[in-house]
């Protein structure tokens, strides 16, 4: 069990602009990764390097074992790829189009594909200029999923498909992962990659800022608390990790770090619980965090955890 | 009819200049410039009201010319020369201006969802079409105004200089219209402007077929293009066709708004059908991709050239009679060759043209590699295990297949209809099929540069359009200015044998083939070392 994807000190510039700026990430094969980041944090870019489309500047990338510029084709038949921005002949019809993806492809299942088609809910006869984006959508995720391929990369799948369609995706994508495929998904949807991910990558200005499995992630997440309590909570105040801390009355609001959550509950305990809301951690805040640091600093310079 | 529908109308405007503001002043500037050239040099070579007296009626004699160009009217004048000379830029050029200003402005902005996204602020559901049509109008309006300020300087007449302006505007304003409609009806920016090109394209035959029998031909007045060369700009001015042509270009607009207010955005008129669940068998590859998207227009293109090859078929064996009717003319029709080198010289020229409708189709065609690459519909080939090169050669070879067939149903369709007419089918068929051929070198070279952008230079693609237009003009032009030898060697048209009745040579066939192949293998090369997208 190597790595399906290889990638170290990845460049890519487009005239002055460094869209990747020594990118580093390892998939090993079987996983399902996901890849996080704001728009324009280059995960598109990333993806059509992977894909040989564009040729990186300087670093290393292994794509199954091959480089993606120099042997594209031979790895093309052993991937399939649902681009994020989903762009059809308009002049063919869906169905039409999933066969040609396929046989060019080298590897249509066709049982599979029938039964993608009716559990996506297609209709495969309408002409793709009529259809809506999620329909595209859906068209391109058919063709790579009945596809016999090993690995899958997954741009953005689910934008402009509907909560139903995304549970059929994430049944689909739990099915690929039990076939052993490995799965690199960007996406900027958490819930998505929280339910499907093994591991996660952030991506923000082109580098990978933090990286690790989703219990190491939650580790730099924040539980959100809001409680009423029968004292006054002056205690609250001074206790350690604790953030965005607002004590109206008998109520406290806080964000508090994950392991400073047991040290919080007890003094909230000894005060008397009234009511108590807790947020689970989520990626969100990790997330949004990365999000909001402008300028170059990543974050809050915490080190990267997992590997 | 609410002035609500036509609120953001200001914006467009400015938005649609905006984006125009290189496009649109360099074909006006260019088609005024061509206009200045040209009646500056017929000027220093014909000065006197004799000289230009004898080359009318020299070039008036000859039905290929008329065909081309039209009758000359206002012989002895250099007003009349230049309008005549230049009636290909006014009959050509500038439609084709209009009908692309317009459906840029329109259906490729819906196509694109653009149109969407503009619609949800505040946009009255008529601005974009009115938008469109005011620029393009404005823009045929603003040439018409440099046509005429240009012949006033030279020295022309008033009444003369105003009607020549006004031709040209009043036919890009006329197309305007037309595709205006086109957009409306088809859901497709690509069929839209095919349509209106077809409509001008029938409109030219038409034209084209009557004047090359005699002047006065009805038929001529049974096409839009017709009334534009029968105002006799520098002759007996008739304004009242400029006045049919106006009202028929303001019917047309009115009712492009009309069918814009009665369907939903991004949809044409005419409904969406089902098509194939899945794809055919011979669907299975870039080629077979290649061939179904072209597909269409290749049989559009070779139903239109042969049904060009009836015409000018149909009326090759007359063009001699006319000449022949007039006593004064008769020193001409000998000068030139008597009656089969007239009918030779009347072919050559319509292969000509039909020469540059198949390149015209060819580097449509090869662009088409760049449009895929764009919309990064070229992503979703390039992603499974076709390499780029067969990607790109399955475009290429639909454009020489499609213009292989386009050109030999030209020559066929001729061959056919001037063969029924002097009793003798396979004779004119195996002349005329081989003289269409002719043509192929020189198309494939100028296919082969597009080609060579889109590997090289793939944000230039656009100049090979440019190149195409300059070989027009050159070829339309370079020889009657007598421009220099080495100008008129960068047209490869210009290195043709002229088919039928001429002599073939091996070394210029031989030598733009070499260009051709060159060109083509620089491009396929480049396109495997670049970025693919939309940089």
């Amino acid at each position: 069990m190597g790595d399906a994807i290889s990638v170290a000190g990845l460049v890519k510039r487009y005239g002055k602009l460094r869209a990747l700026d020594g990118l580093d990430l390892e998939v090993p094969t079987g996983e399902v990764h996901g890849l996080l980041g704001p728009n324009g944090a280059g995960k598109t870019t990333l993806l059509r390097v992977l894909l040989g489309l564009l040729r990186a500047d300087d670093g290393h990338v292994e794509v199954l074992g091959s480089d993606p510029w120099r042997q594209a084709t031979r790895i093309h038949r052993r991937l399939a790829y649902v681009p994020g921005e989903v762009m059809l002949w308009p002049n063919l019809t869906g169905g039409e189009v999933i066969d040609l993806l396929g046989r060019m492809r080298g590897s249509l299942e066709t049982r599979r594909h029938y039964d993608l088609i009716a559990r996506f809910d297609l209709d495969p006869a309408k002409k793709t200029r009529d259809y809506s984006k999620g329909n595209r959508q859906k068209v391109a995720l058919i063709a790579a999923l009945a596809s016999d391929v090993e690995l899958l990369l997954l741009d953005e799948p689910t934008a402009g498909l509907d909560p139903l369609m995304e549970a059929v995706f994430r049944d689909c994508i739990a099915e690929e992962r039990s076939r052993g495929r490995t799965v690199l998904l960007s996406s900027h949807l958490l819930g998505e990659v929280e339910a499907l991910c093994d591991r996660v990558s952030i991506v923000r200005h082109g580098v990978v800022v933090e990286r690790g499995t989703l219990a190491e992630l939650r580790h730099l997440t924040r539980t959100a608390v809001d409680a009423e309590v029968e004292r006054d909570p002056a205690a609250v105040t001074g206790l350690p990790g604790l953030h965005d801390l607002e004590v109206v009355g008998h109520r406290v609001r806080c964000e508090v770090d994950t392991d400073a959550l047991d040290g919080l509950m007890r003094v909230l305990a000894e005060l008397g619980i009234r009511t108590l809301v807790s947020r689970p951690p989520t990626l969100q805040e990790l997330f949004l965090r990365h999000y909001e640091a402008g300028g170059d600093g990543d974050g809050d310079g915490r080190p990267a955890v997992g590997r | 009819m609410t002035p609500r529908s036509l609120t953001g109308l200001g914006t467009l405007l400015r938005l649609a200049l905006r984006r125009d503001r290189i496009r649109l002043p360099i074909w006006i500037v260019t088609i005024v410039g061509l206009v200045a050239i040209v009646a500056v040099t017929l000027g220093d070579l014909y000065p006197t009201a004799v000289a230009r007296r004898q080359l009318s009626t020299t070039v008036g004699a000859n039905p290929a010319l008329r065909a081309l160009l039209g009758p000359v009217y206002g012989r002895a004048r250099l007003g009349g020369l230049v309008s005549w000379r230049m009636s290909f830029a006014s009959l050509v050029l500038v439609p084709l201006m209009a009908i692309f200003a317009v459906v840029r402005h329109t259906r490729a902005e819906e196509e694109a969802g653009r149109l969407e996204l503009l619609g949800s602020t505040v946009m009255g559901r008529r601005a974009p079409l009115l938008a469109a049509l005011l620029v393009s109008w404005g823009a045929a309006l603003v040439l018409g105004a440099g046509v005429t300020l240009t012949m006033l300087a030279v020295g022309s007449r008033f009444e003369g200089s105003l009607a020549m302006g006004a031709a040209f505007a009043l036919s890009g304003m006329l197309f305007a219209s037309v595709a205006a409609v086109c957009a409306q009806l088809t859901a497709n920016a690509r069929t839209a402007s095919g349509a209106a090109i077809l409509v001008l394209g029938v409109a030219f035959l038409l034209r084209s077929v009557g004047d090359a029998v005699d002047p006065r031909s009805w038929v001529t007045m049974a096409s839009p293009l017709g009334w534009i060369v029968r105002m006799r700009v520098f002759g007996h001015v008739r304004w009242w066709l400029a006045g049919l042509a106006l009202g028929v270009a303001v019917l047309l607009a009115v009712a492009a708004d009309v069918l814009t207010t009665r369907r939903d955005l991004e949809a044409g008129l005419l409904p969406p059908r089902p098509g194939a669940a899945e794809a055919a068998g011979w669907l299975r590859g870039p080629l077979g991709l290649a061939w179904r998207l072209h597909r269409v227009a290749v049989l559009w293109w070779v139903v239109g050239l042969f049904a060009l090859g009836l015409m000018y078929g149909g009326v090759a064996a007359s063009v001699g009679q006319l000449v022949r009717q007039t006593p004064q003319l008769q020193q001409a029709f000998q000068a030139i060759g008597g009656q089969q080198a007239l009918i030779d010289a009347f072919f050559a020229t319509t292969m000509t043209i039909a020469g540059y409708l198949t390149a015209g189709f060819m580097v449509h065609t090869v662009l088409r590699l760049r449009a895929e690459e764009t919309s990064m519909r070229a992503d979703d080939v390039l992603a499974t295990a076709v390499r780029r090169t067969p990607w790109a050669l399955s475009h290429v070879a639909v454009a020489v297949a499609g213009g292989v067939l386009m050109l030999a149903a030209m020559g066929a369709g001729a061959g056919l209809t001037h063969g029924l007419r002097v009793g003798d089918v396979g004779h004119q068929l195996g002349r005329l099929v081989p003289a269409a051929l002719g043509q192929l070198p020189a198309v494939l070279v100028v296919a082969a540069f597009g080609l060579a952008l889109v590997g090289l230079a793939p944000r230039f693609v656009g100049l090979v359009w440019g190149a195409l237009v300059a070989f027009l003009v050159l070829g339309e032009l370079g020889p009657f200015l007598r421009l220099d030898q080495w100008l008129l060697d960068t047209s490869p048209f210009l290195h043709l044998a002229r088919l039928p009745g001429g002599e073939v040579t091996l070394l210029p066939l031989a030598a733009l083939t070499a260009v051709a192949v060159g060109l083509g293998a620089a491009g396929l090369l480049g396109l495997r070392h670049r970025d693919i997208g939309r940089v």
